[in-house]
């Protein structure tokens, strides 16, 4: 069984939601990044989703775009994020990590050699925004031969036909994008959110993650009330952007906000 | 090979290239917009109203001109001008908005996005908004705002919100970017009129077919005035939908040599050029995959040309397609050649081009004398050179 599969059955054997961080890697500086990831899985995380920078992030909103450009100043590109992966996963054997990008970094290294790479580093998912289950099987099938999960995303908008296909190429977990649009945008509403979580439900056994506007322990608690994971990415990188010059600070507050949040979902 | 050319396949596909790489919330637009395209195109009543504004408000038939002052000069072969420079708007960018725009209308979408490079699309896009009084938003790199001022004030007097974009190298792939982060954001009500060969399928596929007029009517006008088929075509490649344009009715047409210009800006050598086909890598960009020019994490490169209309990373899959195999030759002209170009046929001909098609003319001018007096090339003018004054003013220090 997979790191993430092994933990999403754990999670609902105990009866608890998973709590699921994003950060982009190397921002605000490349040493922040591993010692980060640490911290969050202390303060109550259960997976995390490790952003890879890329220079022309089309489905993000402006935090999480300023964070790609404040990493790529230090010249964090997709071979630095998987050694901090591998450095990571040297004291944490039990934390799933999932590399979250665009396609791009990974064609240019090429399928396979990523695949061999991420093998490497120990990563267990994958999730690539702009890259639709149609176009997956090539990259989905060298993930899968190394135990590798691919993960989808499914919008406002998805049809059951289309939640189907991923979950027919998708493996470990589906993330719901709560939204139309880009990340760090607007309200949930969690009347939708629920209704969709249904039709969600009924095509795919997979756990679903949430995303898109949980913003506090609030909104945490209340999609930990209907999904199987709470992820959130804007709301902390927001933090580091507040505390450019005291990044020590903006640790301070992203784990404060995290355990914020473990505590209202696990109430 | 004897069968015809029938690229793409049915998922937008040109071999390995193009495709459907976009974010989920745009698959159902996406789906929505192939369906719409597939549909009117076969309609008689649509492709009539088509036909109708490219006569009448186009001004299409677009001529082609025998350069003869400029063909003796070079001392080679016979030099065709396609004028597109005299459509409405300036440019062949029209011929594109109005066929996207008339979908838009078909689709019951009341606001249009777009995005611009010169500002051409931007212009075209505008004016097709104004005419159709559609709600009108055009996504524009900072930089180009500040060095096509003048489209930027067409754009405005048409009565669309210019939006500069001030991430990543705030130029046209930036600015291609915050238009597709608006359309996943107003999915419902948007259309997004993409102004190149380029995007994830249809739009390759789409704006080829609405520019393919300009390639129809070359054939056509080539065979009337001289009796016979050219022997090469020449167009400037950004994204490349005035070169698609041409060379597309040409395909099967096993003799017509078909050559597509990028541009070198200060040599491709230095790096500092916009020329993915000649330089660059297969990579994935914009909802398709292509030609990039990308660093060995994948990061896209900044891109640099003289000419804001071909600064962009990457270029239309077809082109890709079509060098892989060896159907279409791409070269690369530097920004100093590219001002040759323009000089030439402005002094030789009375003809002023934009700096994006300078670059096909100053290509012309090192084939044309290797070539025979007998023997035809037909160049795209894809632009008038109007807007470029004040990058040649400063460029050549002259001030009024």
């Amino acid at each position: 069984m997979s790191r993430l599969a092994n933990k999403f059955a754990e999670l609902k054997a105990s009866g608890r939601k998973a709590l699921i961080p994003f950060i982009t890697a190397g921002d605000p500086y490349p040493e922040f990044t591993v010692p980060l990831l640490h911290e969050m899985v202390a303060a109550g995380a259960d997976v995390i989703e490790l952003g890879v920078p890329f220079s022309d992030p089309m489905a993000d909103g402006p935090v999480i775009q300023r964070a790609s450009e404040r990493a790529l100043s230090h010249h964090v590109g997709l071979r630095k994020v998987l050694s901090m992966a591998m450095e990571f996963r040297k004291t944490d054997q039990d934390t799933p990590l999932v590399l979250m990008g665009y396609l791009n970094p990974i064609e240019i290294m090429g399928y396979e050699d990523f695949a061999n790479a991420a093998q490497r580093a120990d990563v267990d998912g994958v999730l690539t925004v702009d890259l639709p289950p149609e176009e997956s099987e090539a990259c989905v099938r060298m993930l899968r031969e190394r135990g590798i999960d691919q993960i989808f995303l499914l919008a406002p908008n998805t049809t059951a036909e289309r939640i189907q296909k991923m979950d027919a190429v998708g493996s470990g977990y589906l993330y719901y994008v709560s939204l139309k649009g880009v990340t760090g945008a607007g309200h949930l509403d969690t009347a939708d959110v629920e209704q969709k979580l249904q039709l969600i439900r009924e095509n795919t056994a997979l756990p679903v993650g949430v995303g898109f506007g949980v913003k506090d322990a609030d909104t945490a608690k209340t999609i930990a009330a209907i999904a199987d994971g709470v992820v959130v990415g804007s709301a902390l990188i927001s933090k580091i952007e507040a505390n450019l010059d005291d990044p020590q600070q903006a640790k301070h507050e992203i784990i404060t906000l995290l355990k914020s949040m473990r505590a209202a979902m696990d109430v | 090979m004897t069968e015809r050319y029938d690229m793409p396949d049915a998922r937008g596909h040109f071999g390995p290239y193009g495709g459907i790489f976009v974010a989920e919330t745009l698959m159902p637009a996406i789906t929505e917009l192939n369906e719409a395209y597939q549909r009117y195109m076969q309609d008689p009543e649509f492709i009539a109203e088509l036909d109708a504004d490219l006569r009448d408000y186009v001004g299409r038939p677009s001529p082609l001109y025998h350069a003869e002052r400029w063909s003796r000069d070079l001392g080679g072969a016979q030099i065709y001008l396609k004028r597109e420079d005299l459509n409405h708007t300036g440019a062949h960018k029209v011929n594109n908005t109005v066929g996207q725009a008339l979908l838009a209308k078909r689709m019951g979408k009341t606001r249009i996005i777009a995005e611009t490079g010169a500002g051409q699309h931007g212009v075209a896009t505008a004016t097709v908004a104004a005419r159709l009084g559609l709600e009108c938003v055009v996504y524009m790199g900072a930089v180009d705002v500040a060095r096509q001022s003048l489209n930027v004030y067409r754009m405005k007097l048409l009565g669309a919100t210019v939006v500069p974009v001030q991430s990543g190298s705030k130029t046209l792939k930036d600015a291609l970017n915050e238009a597709l982060r608006d359309w996943v954001t107003n999915i419902d009500n948007t259309f997004y009129i993409i102004g190149t060969v380029a995007g994830p399928h249809p739009y390759p596929a789409m704006v080829r077919d609405f520019q393919a007029v300009i390639g129809r009517e070359a054939r056509q006008q080539c065979l009337d005035q001289t009796g016979r088929l050219p022997d090469v075509l020449l167009a400037c490649v950004g994204g490349g939908s005035n070169a698609i344009g041409l060379f597309y009715p040409f395909i099967d047409d096993k003799s017509v040599k078909m050559i597509g210009v990028e541009a070198a800006g200060d040599g491709v050598e230095t790096g500092r050029h916009s020329a993915p086909l000649c330089a660059g890598r297969p990579g994935v960009l914009h909802g398709n995959r292509t030609y990039l020019m990308a660093d060995d994490d994948g990061e896209i490169i900044e891109t640099h040309s003289i000419s804001a209309g071909l600064d962009y990373p990457g270029v239309g899959p077809e082109h890709a397609w079509l060098k892989d195999t060896g159907r279409a030759q791409y070269v690369n002209i530097t920004d100093d050649e590219a001002m040759a170009g323009f000089h030439a046929l402005t002094r030789m001909e009375g003809i002023i081009p934009a700096l994006e098609s300078s670059h096909a003319m100053a290509y012309a001018m090192k084939l044309a004398p290797t070539m025979r007096q007998d023997q035809i090339i037909v160049i795209n003018l894809s632009g008038r050179g109007d807007k470029d004054m004040q990058t040649i003013m400063q460029r050549e220090g002259i001030s009024l």
